[in-house]
């Protein structure tokens, strides 16, 4: 072994030494969240796609860097006028892992699985406007939908969505058998996953022949790391206060993108006093969104004024309904009939945006003369009580997935927000597919939202990644949780 | 000599925490939960003496007020060490050999068996993080060290004449216990009580660092440093200003506890004379 490595060095310094290109072809990415198993269709974790999503499985259409969806494993489809039928070709030459070939019958189940009424799918409710999935030949498949679905396409592919298959189904928590261009090899839990290089890929072949995801969830040990060159690429980097140590170092580039997460201050509207609109509102006035990014996020992140993305061509500003007014906070508290107050409980998960955007958030709430007790929780116990039990007041979180102004229209969700006209305009959105009206509608919806001060809307969770200079090809935005690998290489 | 030194490096530092702790119920310079973001991450200056934290807070008060937490942490668990280690001890001495004597003992080898610090975090973990919960557990693991100390120094006492003096006149053994063992061992507990309210304060910097001690916005060395581990690289004072802290007062109560057992311990007294 230890000759091996020095033959190794010695030929890497004759190469180098002669000037010759010796581009790696391995990569280490590290990521903070570990995923709980390795099924995208079967379980909420976004972590599992932040490995898999494209790499290892793929679905009919895909999303891409820009957030843009295109063809994925369907070549092309066709969608009747009605907007009733989508007709899917595949594409030619796809299969999977262990060589099987992937043909309409694996759509069919795919999607089948999905939707079945036993399906844990997380995303399970975009998919359930689908009445059937027909085989037309083996490389057509036709969905057929109860009604119009403007988003169907854009639903398709999110990672819930992805096509396995019935023969590899079994294991796939622990094996998980795709049509990506990389291959599951191994998985060491607690510590890393590591994919190959798939030679049998229908599409363009990836540079790199490796990769292994190695998972550090820890903010110290995180910056160690990389600062150690043990990974080469951290995506998702959790401590924002140390972003500018790596700018001014000429060895890593600093990728700032823009997430799909709506940092939020969630707010649960059947808890009193929280179900009367003019605390909510009071509350919005008392948050100064610039000192919260400044303080918990060292200037990372963009303000929001309602629950919509700001690199979303649809996003409408509203921060302005919702201004730092401590002042217009304390006197709609007094209209409230809560001149002195109230007190509240602010639980906060893990990440540093909580954490310490819950200390700058109650002390800014203390001004205005709420007491919110602060209770650190870990994941499972938010969970428990705060997104199954709503056993609280307020909390902080990130709502990661794309376009997700629809969970406002779920009257069951943790935050509870029920409001009948809004639950309309979502389901006539869901049934509209000309572009314009969709715009229209969804302005609406931001609008609603803002105007009945549902969360206290704080800012879009920037998307750190910090890289060894010399990698190309990385997604900088994450319109979707995935660290897409099939486009990225060394430079030299 | 030597000793004096001691004592009176340990007592300069002791009091100088203690009497921060206690100016910070009346006075600090600023406002400890008050943040002033723009205003962050500042060497210490003029204004503020000891730099501001990530928040814009001062550090200076929060380390003021974070001896009170620390102060007010051990001195209670140290509390409760003693409010039952010692009567325990008392007891078991006074019935040497009898069964009484074998629970309390073993009771105290069983509570000592445990990894202190672990069970703290389960304590905390199932009550819930806060400075009482924090208090509670550590005070358990002062039970012992109380007992086994009291019972150690009062058994040889009950073999000496002034106790047979004070039976024969028809005392019993828990009134005896109380007038004439407990002064004799006063000094040791004294003693053992510095070290044992320095193994709190530093206990209470332990659990507050895996965020079990006191909860924000009540300001606590051990989470000041933990707040200040990705900031190390680039703000150093942020971790070495409540490092220093920690480190001082724990250093002076043990100097302190030094001192005064030359100063009082009986053992060395009579050895010395």
């Amino acid at each position: 072994m230890t000759n091996f490595r020095t033959l190794l060095l010695s030929a890497s310094a004759a190469a180098l030494l002669a000037g010759a290109a010796f581009a790696k072809s391995d990569i280490t990415v590290a990521l903070q969240l570990e995923p709980p198993h390795l099924d995208p269709t079967s379980a909420a974790a976004g972590a599992i796609d932040s490995v898999l999503y494209s790499n290892v499985f793929e679905g009919l259409t895909r999303f891409m860097a820009d957030g843009s969806v295109v063809a994925g494993l369907a070549e092309s489809w066709e969608i009747s006028d009605d907007g009733l039928s989508y007709t899917f070709k595949l594409r030619d030459g796809a299969t999977f892992h262990d060589g099987s070939a992937m043909d309409a019958e694996d759509v069919k189940f795919s999607l089948d699985r999905a939707r079945a009424e036993d399906s844990t799918n997380a995303q399970k409710a975009l998919y359930a406007g689908i009445t059937d999935v027909i085989v037309m030949d083996p490389m057509t498949v036709k969905l057929t939908l109860a009604e119009a679905n403007g988003s169907m396409l854009f639903n398709l592919a999110w990672g819930d969505a992805v096509i396995v298959a019935p023969e590899s189904i079994e294991n796939i928590k622990q094996m998980p058998i795709g049509t990506g261009a990389f291959k599951f090899v191994n998985w060491v839990q607690g510590d890393k996953i590591e994919l190959a290089r798939n030679n049998a890929y229908w599409g363009d072949a990836p540079a790199l022949e490796a990769a292994t995801f190695k998972f550090i969830s820890d903010p110290t040990a995180a910056f160690a790391a990389v600062m150690a060159q043990d990974v080469d690429v951290f995506a998702g980097f959790p401590a924002p206060e140390n972003l500018p140590q790596f700018e001014a170092d000429p060895r890593f580039q600093v990728l700032v993108g823009s997430s799909e997460g709506e940092t939020i201050l969630s707010t649960n509207n059947k808890m009193p006093p929280f179900d009367n609109v003019k605390v909510r509102q009071a509350v919005a006035h008392a948050i100064d969104r610039q000192a919260i990014i400044d303080g918990a996020m060292f200037g990372y992140g963009t303000p929001i004024g309602t629950h919509f993305a700001p690199h979303n061509p649809d996003y409408v500003d509203l921060t302005a309904s919702s201004t730092h007014d401590p002042a217009k906070a304390k006197a709609l508290l007094a209209e409230a009939g809560m001149a002195d107050g109230f007190e509240t409980t602010l639980h906060l998960p893990p990440p540093s945006y909580a954490r310490r955007g819950g200390e700058i958030i109650a002390a800014q709430l203390a001004e205005v003369g709420i007491k919110a007790e602060i209770i650190n929780v870990e994941w499972a116990q938010w969970l428990e009580t705060v997104f199954r039990g709503k056993d609280f007041g307020l909390t902080i979180v990130s709502h990661t997935e794309p376009f997700d102004i629809g969970i406002y229209a779920r009257p069951d969700y943790y935050f509870q927000y029920d409001n009948p006209e809004f639950q309309a305009l979502m389901k006539k959105l869901n049934a509209t597919a000309d572009p314009s009206m969709r715009t229209d509608m969804i302005a609406q919806a931001q609008t609603t939202i803002s105007q009945d001060y549902v969360n206290g809307y704080l800012f879009q969770l920037a998307f750190p990644t910090v890289a060894d200079a010399k990698v190309q090809g990385l997604w900088e935005n994450a319109p979707t949780q995935a660290t897409d690998l099939t486009g990225v290489s060394w430079s030299d | 000599m030597k000793t004096s030194r001691n004592l009176v490096i340990g007592a300069a530092l002791s009091t100088l925490f203690i009497a921060a702790a206690l100016i910070s119920f009346i006075w600090t310079p600023f406002d400890v939960t008050e943040m002033n973001i723009p205003s962050k991450l500042q060497t210490p200056n003029g204004t503020n003496w000891l730099g501001t934290d990530h928040f814009g807070r001062d550090i200076f008060s929060m380390i003021m007020v974070g001896a009170r937490t620390s102060i007010a942490v051990a001195l209670v668990a140290v509390g409760i060490g003693m409010g039952v280690g010692v009567p325990l001890g008392l007891a078991a001495a006074a019935r040497q050999g009898s069964l009484l004597d074998e629970v309390i003992m073993r009771g105290n080898d069983l509570v000592f068996a445990f990894p202190s610090l672990v069970i703290a975090i389960l304590i905390t973990a199932v009550f819930g993080p806060g400075a009482i919960n924090a208090i509670i557990a550590i005070g358990i693991f002062n039970i012992p060290v109380f007992a086994r100390l009291t019972r150690s120094a009062a058994l040889p006492l009950w073999q000496r004449e002034f106790i047979m003096a004070a039976r024969a006149s028809g005392k019993g053994n828990a009134r005896i216990s109380m007038e004439h063992i407990l002064p004799n061992v006063t000094n040791l507990l004294i003693v053992q009580g510095t070290i044992q309210f320095s193994l709190g304060i530093l206990a209470e910097a332990g659990l507050s660092y895996v965020g079990l001690g006191a909860q924000p916005p009540l300001p606590s060395w051990g989470r000041m440093l933990a707040d200040a581990q990705t900031m190390v690289s680039f703000a150093p004072h942020l971790a070495l200003i409540p490092g220093g802290a920690i480190i001082l007062t724990v250093l002076g109560l043990n100097l302190m506890g030094d001192g005064l057992r030359d100063l009082l311990d009986p053992r060395i007294r009579v050895e010395r004379t």
